[in-house]
């Protein structure tokens, strides 16, 4: 079915927004997206990571921050396969699988993504899968964020 | 300690009829919360005239416009409870406090909803990228702008309150052994009590095997897992309980109202999660489950109804957890087991069809269901029932629940 959303692929949600419409706590993550590498900002005063960029560190109030890189590997918290498309135009990448995936690196919560986990089987993935991160360079501004099962 | 323990009373209901989504075309949501107002006045034997405040959630309408309307004469309470549909309850103790304080006399609280070329979740009708850009702060019914931290969950296709429920429910699923066959007992158990209240939308029979057969909406959730689009308005009149008294119908106390949650739950459920893990698999309703049956002086066994929050069939089971009928984690068996089915349950649940099969008036319909079981006149009738527990949520905070009590 033709539709706004371009060829699609089953199991891949397409790319909707094209801009980051970044500010300067948040630019550094689409920075490092662009070279394939996962940055997640991080409390100097505590040492907590959080996603995403925000101005204050929710465990110890502080502002101050920089940005750690890491593996870019983690562990499916949970997820949901979306079977019926909310749009019509997105019959054709159904049945996709999002969820939430919890960071390698990090401290558990504060620091988990919502993204598309690709490659996966939607009958048989699983809470405790383990995922890697994959980026689409959509344009020179936006880099899209999924994840997909380890592969090496 | 100072309360507003059973110092106000709901004493009047109203509503227009509750209809399919975009049924209650050509009236307006303007002229049905109208309807309801003037119609809970008239329930509580009471005027245009006695109104003087609004105590509302999800901004629902604008005190302005209804005042200037229905010719409100003095206005003197105006609030609404921050975030959607979590918040329903709240509103019932925010206008317990304003009148318990004196700053009015008679607070109306309602929900009006008409979804003509607007849809609760932002979902096909144009809103699918709205939904998606919302951040931090959102509520499911509109967004502000696109903030930076839109885009870190826009391309993800989670576009729905039915996508972000299920990550609450697989991860209880996951960590408890929760099945599908026991969130099915949610669904057929409404269902049951739909088939005999004359006003419900969905009253036709639905069977373990329909449950089974229906389509999967969004694993694990499927058809009969998620609400109904409605339209419609609810509104309910609040007063001192010594006026109360004096007015028309028997009064129903507000022996207890809370609002709020956890901060970290934030707005949780919407394009956040970083929800800590204690409460991930959670409704987010245990902090306001413990301070409301503090100011109760009441528990969880004194409850002879409980209507729950019931947009997505498995919150009900998690919300049986954490308002304590039964053990973290064992809201399936619990439910598997019978209990909250109207007449032979330990405690009947959703006795009227709830948001599932009676309405979504997001909300405001557990409320009415609340007070006439209360009153005695419900199509489901709890014999004796004199304690009734209703919430608002889960959502993003705040959510709410209220022990309301027969006045005896």
């Amino acid at each position: 079915m033709a539709g706004d959303f371009g060829p699609l692929t089953k199991g891949v949600f397409p790319t909707i927004l094209f801009e980051t419409h970044a500010d300067e706590m948040a630019q550094p993550f689409w920075d490092a997206a662009k070279d394939d590498r996962l940055v997640c900002q991080h409390c100097t005063g505590c040492g907590t990571f959080r996603m995403p960029p925000s101005p204050f560190c929710f465990k110890c109030q502080s502002r101050d921050h920089d940005f750690r890189e890491l593996p870019g590997t983690g562990t499916i918290y949970s997820f949901t396969v979306v079977r019926h498309p909310l749009h019509p135009d997105l019959i054709d990448c159904c049945p996709y699988v999002s969820g939430v995936v919890e960071l390698d690196g990090t401290q558990g919560a504060g620091a988990r993504m919502l993204v598309n986990i690709i490659d996966v089987d939607p009958d048989t993935v699983k809470i405790g899968d383990r995922v890697e991160i994959v980026f689409e360079h959509v344009n020179d501004e936006m880099s899209t964020p999924r994840f997909r099962p380890i592969t090496s | 300690m100072n309360t507003i323990r059973d110092k106000c009373a709901i004493v009047g209901v109203g509503t227009t009829e509750y209809y399919k989504r975009g049924q209650s075309y050509p009236e307006t949501e303007l002229s049905m919360a109208c309807t309801a107002i003037l119609a809970a006045l008239d329930d509580a034997g009471l005027t245009i005239d006695d109104l003087d405040g609004f105590s509302i959630y999800s901004s629902s309408c604008d005190p302005a416009t209804v005042g200037a309307e229905l010719g409100v004469p003095e206005i003197r309470w105006a609030t609404t409870t921050t975030s959607g549909g979590g918040g329903c309850v709240g509103a019932l103790g925010v206008a317990a406090a304003a009148i318990a304080t004196g700053q009015a006399t008679t607070i109306v609280s309602l929900m009006t909803l008409q979804q003509l070329n607007k849809r609760l979740g932002g979902s096909a009708v144009g809103g699918m990228l709205q939904y998606a850009m919302m951040s931090e702060g959102g509520s499911p019914y509109g967004g502000s702008g696109i903030a930076p931290s839109a885009a870190f969950t826009a391309n993800n296709g989670l576009l729905s309150p039915g996508h972000s429920f299920a990550q609450i429910t697989s991860r209880h699923m996951h960590l408890y052994g929760t099945t599908r066959e026991q969130i099915a007992e949610v669904a057929l158990s409404s269902r049951r009590n739909a088939s005999t209240n004359p006003r419900a939308l969905r009253p036709e029979p639905l069977t373990i095997d329909d449950y089974f057969n229906a389509r999967m909406i969004n694993d694990p959730l499927c058809l009969f897992d998620y609400t109904m689009e409605s339209d419609g308005a609810v509104a309910v009149i609040t007063t001192s309980v010594e006026r109360a008294r004096t007015l028309r119908q028997p009064p129903v106390l507000i022996s207890a109202a809370s609002h709020g949650g956890a901060g970290r739950w934030g707005p949780a459920l919407f394009k956040y999660f970083q929800t800590p893990d204690e409460h991930f698999a959670t409704s987010g309703h245990r902090p306001v489950a413990q301070r409301m049956y503090e100011m109760a002086g009441v528990g969880p066994s004194d409850v002879d109804v409980a209507l729950l929050y019931d947009h997505f069939a498995p919150m009900v089971l998690i919300q049986l957890e954490d308002y304590g009928f039964c053990p973290i984690g064992e809201g399936g068996p619990f439910v598997a087991d019978g209990n909250i089915r109207y007449g032979t349950g330990s405690i009947p649940v959703n006795t009227h069809g709830g948001n599932l099969s009676e309405a979504y008036i997001i909300g405001m319909t557990h409320v009415r269901e609340a007070v006439e079981q209360l009153r005695g006149t419900a199509a489901n009738q709890v014999e004796g029932a004199e304690v009734a527990l209703v919430t608002g949520g889960p959502a993003g905070l705040p959510v709410s629940g209220a022990i309301l009590r027969k006045d005896v």
